[in-house]
């Protein structure tokens, strides 16, 4: 079954057609690049499945269950976990802050809960440590270079055990050794089971990591195949149009 | 120089990057409420050698303290407001509203607990209106407080009658002295030490304020919404829930420093308040709270508030003619921005 699937999915803002009926199926253990030019109906399609606004119709199945997300909590709590492309992040608050945000580790103190910073600092220094990365948990977002910061975003999808991550642009503002790093944090966490689709400009990182390959181009999906089926040249072509279809 | 020194062979990243952990002290001596801290001991030496007999004295002590308190308190809920990147700049308005409500209800007979209760209700409530407009309807901060600034003075101006009201009524012995009492403390030569409890409700409200943005989850949601409001929505923090109850928190203090003048004053007028809505921001941007919201603490209001009315006192026993005064809190307040750029460049 799978663990995401999307039928039918349209979205249009005023006279404007974002996505034509887009459907797209993905199953555990399964990487998804998907590619698109600017304008193509990627981030839409990416809002839509993170609960930011639903579809103007269509369905989103989640293990073959429909659901409705009004907000991205409701994305969150049927196991989807995004990293934005902006990243999402308070520069104002500490690495460890960032990553609990919103899901802080608490402590009782009488009738009242505070806060447990010892336990988030100590928490979020294990996962930067699993995600191989020199983020110091006390340190400020506002000081931290890209790939800090990108461990800090990633670091937020490690607290659940979510069954689909969703990454818009990971790799697009950070180093050529991070970039690495972070296409190995994506295998692993295919090699765990979990689903992953992968929003990306850079074709090799697409290719270095995904299982299949999908293409959309205004609106419509022109191409859904794996990726040993297709090339880079194919994929240039499906996206600027060269190629109608595959 | 001669290099005696061992050649290094090694350095740890923390020396390329200079971004080691600071320590509590460091961190501290780096923060805008201690140099403002400074100033004020530095104000305090200058004006106590200047007139050793008058400034370094209990009586102006209580003066000084009382003084500055209402506006500390009301920098308090203010400063909460400012983290989420919003201004209040109906306070003053908001304090006359409070004060003449409060002292009618009183006047026509009603008991001290009953005017206390309806004026911190009504703080509230002119909160949650400047709230309920910035969080749920995404008017913006600066044009709804403006608006409201002109509504609550207008509303304080017809509830009075324009009258001056003196008459509290049987209630009125109980809320001059909340407002208007004293405790006295033992000092070491056998006297007594006496402070506002004006002053002593700034001291709890200060520690309670700096305990709740420094531990709290919904004082750190502040600085959450502050710092990137977006990203606090998408992390599922109620922005909206929590931009209302800030607001509705700046009513509250501005109630309670509105009732406790109101008791002190023994007489509630129409203009009160007028202006001070400036000196509030003004104690809270001294004291280091950024108007970009995200930045900013409890303590610095305390402080800013001290600072303000401090150099009004010390210009006094300086033999300033009165009439410079803004000048000053004018000059501190941009001085203080100008700091705290400084600072921000030399952090990179």
């Amino acid at each position: 079954m799978a663990v995401l699937e999307l039928r039918g999915i349209t979205k249009h803002f005023g006279a404007i057609e974002a996505l034509k009926g887009v459907d797209m199926r993905l199953e555990s253990g399964e990487v998804l690049g998907l590619m698109g030019d600017n304008g193509a109906g990627k981030s839409t399609l990416v809002k839509i499945i993170a609960g930011n606004f639903p579809p103007s119709s269509g369905e989103i199945l989640i293990d073959g269950v429909p659901q409705h997300f009004h907000k991205p909590l409701d994305a969150r709590a049927c196991g989807i976990e995004v990293v934005y492309q902006d990243l999402a992040l308070c520069d104002n608050l500490s690495a460890g802050e960032n990553v609990y945000l919103g899901r802080e580790l608490r402590r009782r103190w009488g009738p009242i809960s505070l806060v447990d910073f010892p336990r988030i600092f100590e928490r979020a220094a294990e996962l930067f440590k699993e995600l191989k990365s020199e983020t110091r948990p006390r340190d400020l977002v506002r000081q931290m270079s890209g790939g800090q910061r990108q461990a800090v975003a990633i670091a937020r999808t490690r607290l659940s055990d979510p069954k689909f991550v969703l990454m818009d642009e990971p790799t697009a503002a950070i180093s050529v050794r991070q970039v690495a790093e972070v296409l190995d944090l994506i295998r692993r966490l295919r090699d765990t089971g979990h689903a992953v689709m992968l929003i990306s400009h850079r074709m090799p990182d697409v290719f270095a990591v995904s299982t299949r390959i999908m293409v959309l181009r205004r609106g419509t999906k022109v191409a859904d195949k794996p990726i040993r089926d297709t090339s880079p040249e194919e994929v240039t072509g499906l996206i600027t149009g060269a190629i109608a279809s595959a | 120089m001669q290099s005696t020194r061992p050649i290094q062979t090694s350095v740890a990243i923390e020396d390329v990057t200079r971004l080691e952990e600071r320590g509590p002290l460091a961190r501290i001596v780096a923060s805008q409420p201690f140099w403002v801290t400074v100033a004020v001991g530095l104000i305090c030496v200058a004006t106590a050698w200047y007139e050793p007999d008058t400034f370094p004295t209990r009586d102006n002590f209580f003066n000084i303290t009382r003084n500055f308190a209402p506006i500390g308190i009301m920098a308090m809920g203010m400063i909460a407001v400012i983290l989420t990147r919003g201004i209040d700049l109906s306070v003053g308005s908001m304090m006359a509203l409070v004060g003449i409500a409060t002292a009618r209800l009183l006047e026509a007979g009603m008991p001290w607990w009953v005017g206390v209760s309806a004026g911190l209700g009504i703080g509230l409530l002119a909160g949650a209106v400047n709230g309920a407009l910035v969080a749920y309807v995404n008017l913006p901060p600066f044009v709804v407080t403006l608006g409201t600034l002109s509504i609550y003075r207008s509303l304080a101006v017809v509830l009075s009658e324009n009258r001056i009201i003196y008459d509290f009524g049987p209630g009125g012995d109980v809320f001059k002295e909340i407002g208007g009492g004293q405790v006295g403390f033992p000092w070491f030569d056998g006297g007594t030490f006496y402070l506002s409890h004006q002053f002593l409700v700034l001291v709890v409200l200060t520690c309670v304020f700096g305990f709740v943005f420094r531990w709290v989850p919904w004082g750190r949601y502040l600085y959450a919404i502050g710092g990137n409001e977006q990203a606090a929505r998408l992390t599922g923090i109620p922005v909206d829930r929590i931009k209302l109850q800030a607001y509705m928190v700046c009513g509250l203090t501005t109630a309670i420093a509105a009732l406790m003048l109101t008791g002190y004053n023994g007489s509630a007028s129409n203009g009160m308040g007028r202006t001070w809505e400036l000196y509030v921001i003004a104690a809270a941007v001294i004291g280091g709270t950024n108007l970009m919201g995200g930045e900013g603490g409890a303590y610095g209001g305390f402080i800013g508030a001290a600072l303000i009315f401090l150099i009004r006192n010390s210009l006094i026993m300086f033999g300033v003619e009165a009439n410079w005064y803004d000048l000053f809190v004018g000059l501190f307040i941009i001085f203080a921005v100008l700091l705290e750029r400084i600072r921000g460049r030399t952090r990179g």
